[in-house]
């Protein structure tokens, strides 16, 4: 039998960023996953007859260019142009949409000439402040422990470009910094419509409303991501979110990665400290001197090393993390495309919003603080088979959306409130796109116990624990742990619930792979 | 409003345990009859005595009678399940699979950083069933350690009375009480016996380095407890006494006191004061051997690292002044360290001190050791430079501490 340096576990698209990039390193590398296919949350995947689409992540944002190069996406299949950038619709009941074009709204129109200057400084601040941050998601969080000369010196290089914004402009940066989103909208905008686009996308797949203190750092994390070299552009990458997972999986198998699917771990075999291998569910033991999680953190440590191999601070530490999603995915099969109320046919390519303004998001996160869902819930919407005609069958449509707040622990619980949500949802659906409810053919609706069951993923929550000021950075997954390697001597962490959290970026399970290559393993 | 006020009534009625600012152990109605000084001290919340009638008479009573001590207010946990072992050898420092039932060690445990949480003793009640003794409380940090085992953790502290009987005649005291087959109990052995339509459970152990048992029983049979043995010993020169006494007896077998000789890590809020195994004199402890357990990768490291910056020692002191909280000097001049405990022995006829010293003084350097003492002489501090050795502890040890059978004294 083959020996392998490294065995990964999960083959989400970090567990094969890790690998891929190991392997190219010259490591044996073998990836587990426990389902039937590879990709995790970030599949195309047929979900009524003859209708396929991106089954949870559906928006390609912020894949990382370190990604891209390190694995040579683009020699594999990937295909990112400026040309394919869509442009995001903040829909309006009655008049017509705001539309931000480019990379998130190089252009505004829709709105007055006022509100097109008020937008264009501060879409320059947004991206210039989210730059400070952009060169903490290709790098190890600082470690207060103690850094490496190489490290205290990249972090010299922040502090430096923040001397290089100017003395008001840092002191405004600092200012801003852990404001909710909210009132910084007020500050500078007018337009309801914006604002509400702004902070739907400043508190989507958190738990935060505008007006919860922090919710800005939510938008500088999506303006910190790029695509083809553009901050905050974003598309719709052609076949699906499964087709950039087949190009990570190509550049990996390429590298001499093996992949085997249907192979749950049950156990990470601990030996005195040290991952030793990994158990199989049907029992079966494999044996390398590194193991890679790019699994949830929780799951990682409770289920798979289990708390008898860890000391009880650390316990503590993993069962506080909070991962309770409160966003859910609703992907509709369609006998014909929709026509959203004002929007022409560019605009149906794009992003479609539904938040008219900060307090309707606002009060939509309410009743989610309660245990309820959004009576109006919030969503961006997709119609991709519009660009990519082969995810439907001929005239027909795929509408894929994400929806919030659909908290996990829903009080009536999901079984009862599932079609109530739906119901809801349709509702905000058929105001702003008259007459769709009687085109459709088949509704698939994921709540956050949807996507926790069939993705795996502890609480359905996408990045795998809250993406909040207190679990960023430093303290993701947890504080004294940040840096992808564990107590475990020999366990990595590699996923989302790592730094700096979820998205289709590959920056963890990339960061991860570079600090087990630094350590010499 | 009418309410609000019945709320807050009833609230107040529950609050009145604030009236009581000590409370009483079990014992106390006996305890209360005997104390001729009123000397009392907070024990975790309780009324504890320093001293009943005269400390010096209360330490001879350990050392040449048998000498009664109330520990109800040591902390005590009760740990059940199919689990238990596998959990207490999870959470601390020794090999608990070592441990056969009706045996006990004394043990202690650590946080994540391998910092000295607390030292306590560990009875092993049956293959499932433990009690965990302790100086602080530990419910919390414990019940998160039992997530994922099969183990219940729950605090007895109050449910269960405790006397410590030591000295002597200890044993013929409990002999003459009728506990038939005490005889047979080796050092740290335990064994359940017939109380009052109860069971007190005896175990062959103490804090005084002498011959001496530890007694356990449900709240409710307490009295009668002490009134047994108090009849049966009352012609072996059985006394109760207090802690200043017990503190000497433990001080002379060399045993530390969480937070007197060391800072538990719960405790601490200086970061130099943690304390891991290794700097406390319970190195001795770390099984690496066995499973994980709280710390130990910590430990390991600050091993390989070698991070350990503190070592406790035991010292010998010229004179006969007790160097209580005397700082130590290594050549007269530069501090290295402190005492945490001292006393002229008179079992040992030595000028004793326990103390913690900052490695390599203590470690590898032990040689041109003073402390530095302040004697109060009639409102004026005489201080005198006396000269220290590092000598091994216990500073005494009692043949009848192991002889078995005890001998009838």
């Amino acid at each position: 039998m083959t020996s392998f340096d490294a065995i990964v576990i999960g083959c989400g698209h970090n567990g094969l960023v890790t690998a891929a990039t190991l392997a190219t390193a010259g490591r044996k590398v073998l990836v587990l996953e426990a389902g039937k296919e590879v990709g995790g949350a970030a599949r195309t995947e047929e979900f009524a007859p003859g209708f396929r689409g991106s089954s949870v992540a559906h928006l390609l944002n912020r894949l990382h260019p370190d990604v891209v190069k390190t694995l040579e996406l683009e020699k594999h299949g990937l295909k990112i142009a400026r040309a394919d950038f869509i442009p995001s619709v903040a829909l309006s009941k009655n008049g017509p949409p705001l539309v931000l074009h480019g990379a998130y709204g190089e252009v505004l129109t829709g709105a007055s000439s006022s509100e097109q200057s008020a937008w264009r400084d501060l879409r320059a601040q947004l991206l210039r402040y989210a730059g400070i941050l952009k060169p903490f998601l290709s790098r190890r969080p600082p470690d207060l422990d103690g850094m490496s000369l190489l490290e205290t010196a990249s972090l010299g290089q922040t502090a430096l470009a923040l001397r290089k914004l100017g003395k008001e402009d840092m002191r405004d940066f600092l200012r801003v910094l852990l404001m909710n989103v909210a009132d910084l909208l007020d500050e500078q905008l007018e337009d309801i419509r914006l604002k509400g686009l702004l902070a739907f996308d400043a508190t989507l797949g958190c738990h935060l409303g505008p007006r919860s203190p922090t919710s800005l750092l939510g938008l500088y994390y999506r303006l910190a991501g790029e695509t083809g070299g553009a901050a905050g552009a974003q598309m719709l990458p052609q076949g699906g979110m499964g087709a950039v997972v087949a190009a990570i999986r190509a550049s990996a198998e390429r590298a001499g990665v093996v992949i085997r699917i249907s192979a749950p771990v049950a156990k990470i075999v601990v030996e005195k400290g040290r991952a030793v291998g990994v158990t199989l569910d049907n029992g079966e033991e494999l044996r390398a001197s590194t193991i890679v999680s790019a699994i949830n953190p929780a799951t990682t440590f409770l289920d798979l090393v289990g708390p008898r191999e860890i000391d009880t601070g650390f316990v503590r530490k993993v069962k506080n993390i909070r991962m309770r999603g409160d966003a859910a995915k609703l992907n509709l099969a369609l006998d014909r495309p929709p026509q959203f109320t004002g929007v022409d046919a560019a605009g149906h390519n794009g992003r479609l919003v539904i938040a008219p303004s900060p307090d309707h998001v606002e009060r939509a996160f309410n009743p989610s603080k309660y245990g309820e869902f959004s009576q109006e819930p919030v969503m961006e919407i997709t119609l991709p088979s519009l660009a990519d005609p082969s995810l439907a069958p001929g005239g027909a449509c795929v509408l894929s959306t994400v929806v919030q707040y659909a908290p996990y622990a829903l009080k009536e619980g999901w079984v009862a409130g599932k079609p109530k949500f739906l119901k809801a949802i349709m509702a905000q659906l058929e105001a702003y796109a008259p007459s769709i409810g009687k085109s459709i053919v088949h509704a698939e609706l994921l709540t956050p116990a949807d996507i926790e069951t069939r993705y795996r993923m502890p609480g359905g929550h996408w990045h795998h624990g809250e993406l909040q000021a207190d679990q960023m950075l430093m303290s993701r997954p947890v504080s004294s742990w940040s840096g992808y390697d564990t107590p475990i001597e020999g366990l990595f962490l590699a996923g989302a619930g790592s730094h700096p959290g979820g998205g289709v970026s590959g920056a963890p399970g990339l960061n991860a792979a570079w600090r087990i290559i630094a350590m010499g393993r | 409003m009418n309410r609000h006020v019945k709320i807050n009534s009833a609230r107040i009625a529950a609050q009145s345990h604030f009236r009581t600012l000590r409370l009483g152990t079990p014992f106390q109605p006996r305890i209360d009859a005997l104390a001729k000084t009123q000397d009392w001290y907070n024990w975790a919340g309780y009324r504890a005595p320093h001293s009943l009638w005269d400390e010096e008479l209360e330490y001879f009573a350990i050392r040449s009678q048998a000498a009664l001590f109330d520990i109800s207010p040591m902390t005590k946990y009760r740990i059940e399940g199919p689990d238990a072992e596998a959990f207490l050898d999870r959470v601390t420092l020794r090999d608990v699979t070592k441990l056969r039932p009706g045996r006990i060690h004394y043990t202690a445990w650590c946080d994540d950083e391998g910092f000295v949480l607390d030292d306590g003793t560990l009875f092993r009640l049956s293959p499932t069933r433990f009690r965990l003794c302790s100086q602080e409380r530990h419910l919390p940090w414990l019940l998160d350690s039992a997530i994922g085992f099969d183990v219940t953790v729950k605090e007895e502290t109050e449910a269960v009375a405790g006397l410590a009987l030591q000295g002597p005649t200890s044993f013929a005291a409990l002999r003459d009480a009728g506990f038939a087959g005490v005889e047979k109990l080796r050092v740290f052995d335990l064994a359940d016996f017939a109380h009052d339509g109860s069971t007190v459970t005896i175990s062959r152990t103490g804090f005084t380095g002498d011959l001496g048992y530890e007694l356990f029983v449900p709240a409710d049979k307490a009295l009668s407890l002490w009134d047994r043995l108090m009849t049966s010993g009352e012609l072996h020169g059985i006394r109760a006494i207090g802690y200043t006494a017990l503190n000497r007896a433990r001080l002379e077998a060399g045993l530390i006191v969480a937070n007197a000789d060391f800072t538990t890590a719960e405790h601490a809020i200086r970061a130099d004061r943690l304390r891991m195994p290794d700097e406390i004199g319970l190195g001795f402890m770390i099984d690496l051997e066995k499973g994980h357990f709280n710390g130990r990768r910590a430990i390991l490291a600050a091993r390989a690292k070698c991070k350990l910056r503190h070592v406790l020692v035991g010292l010998e002191i010229e004179g006969n002044i007790p160097a209580e909280h005397a700082i130590v000097y290594h050549k007269k001049s530069g501090e290295v360290g402190l005492v945490s405990a001292a006393m002229w022995s008179p079992m040992a006829k030595r000028n004793i001190a326990i103390a913690s010293l900052a490695r390599p003084y203590g470690d590898t350097v032990v040689e041109d050791l003073w402390v530095e003492i302040y004697a109060m002489r009639e409102l004026q501090y005489q201080k005198l430079m006396k000269r220290a050795k590092v000598v091994a502890r216990p500073f005494i040890k009692l043949e009848r501490r192991t002889t078995t059978p005890p001998a009838d004294f």
